[in-house]
């Protein structure tokens, strides 16, 4: 069985990001990028599946700028087999990325394509979902457990107030959450095999996509900052404080 | 102009985050409708009749939306969008799996998590763990759109009369099946509505030592919360997770225990009314969006302030 990757380019979750003083958009020139961690489970999870025999054949998959290449070569040491770059420096939005993302699983029919439930730059938490409607397949997001057999995936999701389980007959889209692995360090020996693994870039015109952004994007302001308050030396203080000052409790 | 808001509810009980969309459907102009979708959830249906503002309610009650199927919600909101101007979900786990799905298959974008209405077609939310706030226009003629529910004021639960309006539930899919929930059963306030909040950090050590914030809890009636680093410990469950990738919570006041305040923590609870912070890292990262900090060893604080309350 094969599954598609798609993995995205993002600043590194460890960087504050700044917002640009003309407020056009956040200021992203030489700051650290990586892999979406919530693909990183999902290279993980195909990867798994792969040693556990269900899976034969992962493809990792991006689109966006040139550099998405490195993104790819992180997904190959991780252990897919080979990779696609949709090559673009059009801003892409997640509507246009589901699209680019259809157009690839009908060139490439895999039975599974698996992806981060949310991108922590845009935290828009809508490819997965919007993949899937295209196709008419069915999901299962916020995975954290995933078993895969007799043309079916059981899905254990994370969802308010607990977890729950759902049956998708495949082919399907899952959506990973924190707790479905831990990704592995990618070792040195895998980053050199990596580089050796196809490699093949395509454009949004090859795939006949329009990608064309639908939401403007008016101002990106900072966030109104809130007041450091004061430290109290003791716990009397702090419940008078509380009831005669706060007034919460 | 009409948007539709698409209910939150566990066929019994109309949730909280549904008063919190609607509050924001308001603001977009023109008239709101409510959409319930479920199986035997007339009570749900009518409780939304009841609510603010809100002047007819869509019933679509059948066994294939019992457990809230995306496959299915999402073609049953699809076949209704044809008179809407925007259609509005609460950004609840539910919603942020549905909404998508609608979009996709009107062919328009999303705009998620919204944290303010500036006009009909012009919405704030917030982007990089809300580090930054971001304020689009959505040109399409449908606008699908997800609340977050924290930016918006509940309207009232009673005082409207709405009438109620059966509409045929879709067919099932077929394609993909509810197996079973596992719920954790408590008697504390659910952690997105809760007036007060505890939450424990990596500063905790341990899932026994959690136990000491229960006392703390009982004694405010608060819910239980938790940073990612806390969780990713072990120390407690997934969905008491506070923070960009877990849940947003604005309460009155929220109580970081041993939490030092990563940004994707911040990003959760920023918005509490009144922050108080106990860390014995004076430099801890909490104690700058803190109104009140205790610098000291938590397992000495935390049973002295259930005893001072």
């Amino acid at each position: 069985m094969k599954v598609l990757v798609p993995v995205k380019r993002v600043v590194d979750y460890n960087v504050k990001v700044r917002v640009k003083s003309d407020q056009s958009g956040v200021d992203i020139a030489n700051v650290k990028m990586s892999m979406n961690p919530f693909d990183e489970i999902a290279v993980e999870e195909a990867v798994r599946q792969k040693e556990k025999g269900v899976v034969t054949e992962i493809v990792a998959v991006s689109a966006g700028v040139a550099q998405c290449q490195e993104t790819l070569r992180t997904a190959l040491a991780l252990g897919a087999d080979r990779a696609i770059l949709v090559e673009t420096s059009v801003e892409l939005q997640p509507l246009a990325v589901a699209k680019l993302l259809k157009s690839l699983v009908e060139k490439e029919q895999p039975q599974l394509v698996i992806l981060g439930k949310q991108a922590i730059d845009d935290d828009a938490n809508q490819t997965g979902q919007m993949l899937a409607a295209l196709l008419g397949w069915p999901q299962a997001t916020f995975a954290s457990k995933l078993e895969i057999a007799d043309g079916k995936a059981t899905v254990t999701r994370e969802v308010d107030g607990g977890l729950e389980t759902v049956a998708l007959v495949l082919p399907a889209v899952v959506t990973t959450d924190l707790r479905l692995n831990e990704p592995r360090y990618v070792t040195l020996p895998n980053i050199m095999k990596a580089k050796k693994k196809p490699l093949e870039t395509v454009t949004p015109e090859d795939l006949g996509v329009d990608v064309t952004p639908r939401l403007k994007t008016l101002k990106v302001a900072e966030p109104p900052a809130r007041k450091a308050g004061i430290k109290v030396p003791d716990v009397a203080t702090l419940v008078d404080k509380l009831k005669n000052e706060a007034k919460v409790i | 102009m009409t948007s539709l808001v698409i209910a939150e509810h566990d066929n019994h009980e109309l949730k909280g985050a549904t008063l919190n969309a609607v509050a924001a459907a308001r603001l977009m102009g023109g008239d709101v409708h409510v959409l319930v979708m479920g199986k035997d959830a007339a009570g749900v249906a009518e409780a939304a009749s009841k609510l603010q503002g809100v002047s007819k309610v869509l019933l679509a009650d059948g066994p294939q939306h019992e457990h809230g199927l995306a496959e299915n919600a999402a073609a049953q909101v699809v076949g209704l969008a044809g008179g809407y101007s925007h259609i509005v979900f609460p950004a609840t786990a539910s919603g942020k799996n549905i909404a998508p799905r609608v979009a996709a298959l009107l062919d328009v974008a999303q705009v998620s998590d919204i944290i303010a209405v500036e006009s009909p077609d012009t919405f704030q939310r917030p982007i990089y763990a809300g580090n930054a706030i971001a304020t689009v226009q959505a040109p399409d003629p449908v606008k699908v759109i997800t609340v977050r529910t924290t930016g918006f004021d509940a309207v009232e639960a009673t005082g409207g009369s709405a009438p109620v309006e059966k509409v045929e539930a879709v067919a099932d899919s077929g394609k993909s099946s509810f197996v079973g929930r596992e719920f954790a059963k408590s008697d504390r306030p659910e952690l997105s509505a809760a007036r007060i909040v505890v939450s424990g950090g990596r500063g905790m050590g341990s899932a026994e030592n959690f136990k000491i914030l229960e006392a703390l809890a009982d004694k405010l009636n608060a819910a239980l919360g938790a940073s990612r680093a806390a969780v990713d410990a072990g120390y407690a469950p997934n969905d008491w997770q506070v923070g960009q990738t877990g849940k947003i919570v604005a309460p009155q006041l929220y109580i970081a225990v041993g939490i030092s305040g990563a940004i994707q923590h911040l990003a959760g609870m920023k918005d509490s009314k009144v922050i108080v912070a106990i860390n014995k890292d004076e430099e801890a990262p909490i104690f700058s969006v803190a109104d009140y900090g205790i610098v000291g060893d938590l397992f000495q604080i935390v049973p002295e302030l259930v005893d001072a309350l």
